[in-house]
């Protein structure tokens, strides 16, 4: 599974890069998106949920946030 | 003087404001929301131009103001404004234009339609003479509350009330991330509700992967009594949850009370009112219309102990 790490990537950058690094992965395929603790893992995984991807799960490792994500639809 | 013929129907609902040097008004424009087409945006420049000093002003209640208008133009602006639907705005002890956010439409955090809202209200009741002072109305669309709903006479603010089916929860942990004022925690692999740190924000909806997180309840929370000035006051909660669809004839009660209640009370604000009465006889005749909507007690609108002069 790809791993993209967004840690110390600060809002917006961190949700643009996320859509960017969506562009080259297939409908369907499972990705993991590493997000710093605070505003990241509020903000990040809700837009990403609204332009139509599915959540899949957040686990919390030494203090950052494992987002696990199905690509949605183009 | 005796040549200058001006429409004085024009004048009934106010927006024309006296300015500085002789002849000179200021027109303030009618603009619910603060959005308007940028058909209509061009026909203001237009007018701003050929009757103006070349700028508008845009007023801290999302309206543009015509600055340095001569009053013998005033029948020409307003026939050319209305060429784009443009209507002048109100002032004085009137019902003033609605403000509010962009709303749901494209902001990810609205939960609720505030630019329906001020359409509503300013078609409904835009200009209704109060008797004592001015009346303010704002919609924000979600708890961060960028209009400062508060801050108006009746404040509107957009809340949802968030429920859990459990059987749909994949104990990801998003909500409670998400929740800022702490009301949901995990409890082992499930999230534990506390109902009475909730502000209705609804970002565990939002977050939400699998929609287990549904809004059982959509609506306004709204604050009365609050405005600014010299002498600020902030309003409190009077009603939670009141439908869209109820906002105008709940405004129409509460301008009715004051309309009574501040009898021979003069140039006086509904929170001032509030506060010699008492929050207790608004909730009351509030509560015959609207009985599942008010609040079974509220606080009177609040001081801001923080003006001058210092130490009184």
């Amino acid at each position: 599974m790809e791993q993209i790490d967004l840690r110390g990537v600060s809002c917006p950058t961190n949700f643009v890069k996320a859509k960017l690094a969506l562009e080259d992965i297939e409908t369907g395929e499972t990705v993991e998106f590493l997000l710093d603790d605070g505003e990241p893992v509020k903000n990040v995984p809700r837009s990403l949920k609204a332009d139509g991807h599915k959540l899949l799960g957040l686990k919390e490792t030494d203090g950052y946030y494992v987002l696990t994500l199905e690509k949605g639809e183009e | 003087m005796a040549d200058a013929k001006i429409d004085l129907k024009n004048l009934k609902a106010g927006g024309f404001i006296k300015e500085r040097g002789k002849d000179l008004f200021t027109v303030r424009l009618r603009v619910p929301g603060g959005r308007l087409s940028v058909e209509r945006l061009g026909k203001i420049a237009e007018v701003a131009k050929k009757y103006g000093q070349g700028y508008v002003h845009l007023s801290v209640r999302q309206s543009v103001e015509l600055i340095n208008i001569n009053f013998a133009d005033f029948d020409a602006v307003v026939a050319e404004l209305g060429e784009e639907q443009q209507k002048v705005a109100s002032c004085g002890a009137r019902v003033r234009v609605p403000t509010a956010c962009g709303g749901c439409e494209y902001n990810p955090n609205g939960l609720v339609d505030t630019q329906k809202s001020a359409l509503e209200v300013d078609q409904h009741l835009f200009g209704t003479p109060t008797g004592h002072h001015k009346f303010k109305v704002g919609f924000a669309g979600c708890p961060f509350d960028c209009p400062k709903s508060a801050i108006n006479d009746v404040g509107f603010q957009g809340a949802i009330w968030p429920e859990l089916t459990e059987a749909e929860c994949i104990s990801c942990g998003l909500c409670a991330k998400s929740c800022v004022e702490g009301a949901i925690a995990m409890d082992g692999d499930k999230p534990a509700f506390t109902p009475e740190k909730c502000i209705y924000c609804g970002d565990c909806v939002k977050v939400c992967p699998t929609g287990a997180w549904k809004s059982a309840k959509r609506g306004y929370t709204v604050r009365i009594g609050g405005k600014w000035g010299r002498r600020p006051l902030v309003g409190t909660v009077f009603a939670t949850f009141l439908p869209e669809e109820k906002v105008v004839d709940f405004i129409a009660a509460v301008l009715a009370w004051y309309q009574e209640k501040a009898e021979g009370a003069g140039r006086t604000r509904l929170g001032d009112i509030i506060l010699q009465q008492g929050p207790d006889s608004l909730l009351e005749y509030l509560r015959k219309d609207f009985p599942e909507y008010v609040l079974d007690a509220t606080i009177p609108p609040q001081v801001i102990e923080t003006q001058m002069p210092l130490g009184r």
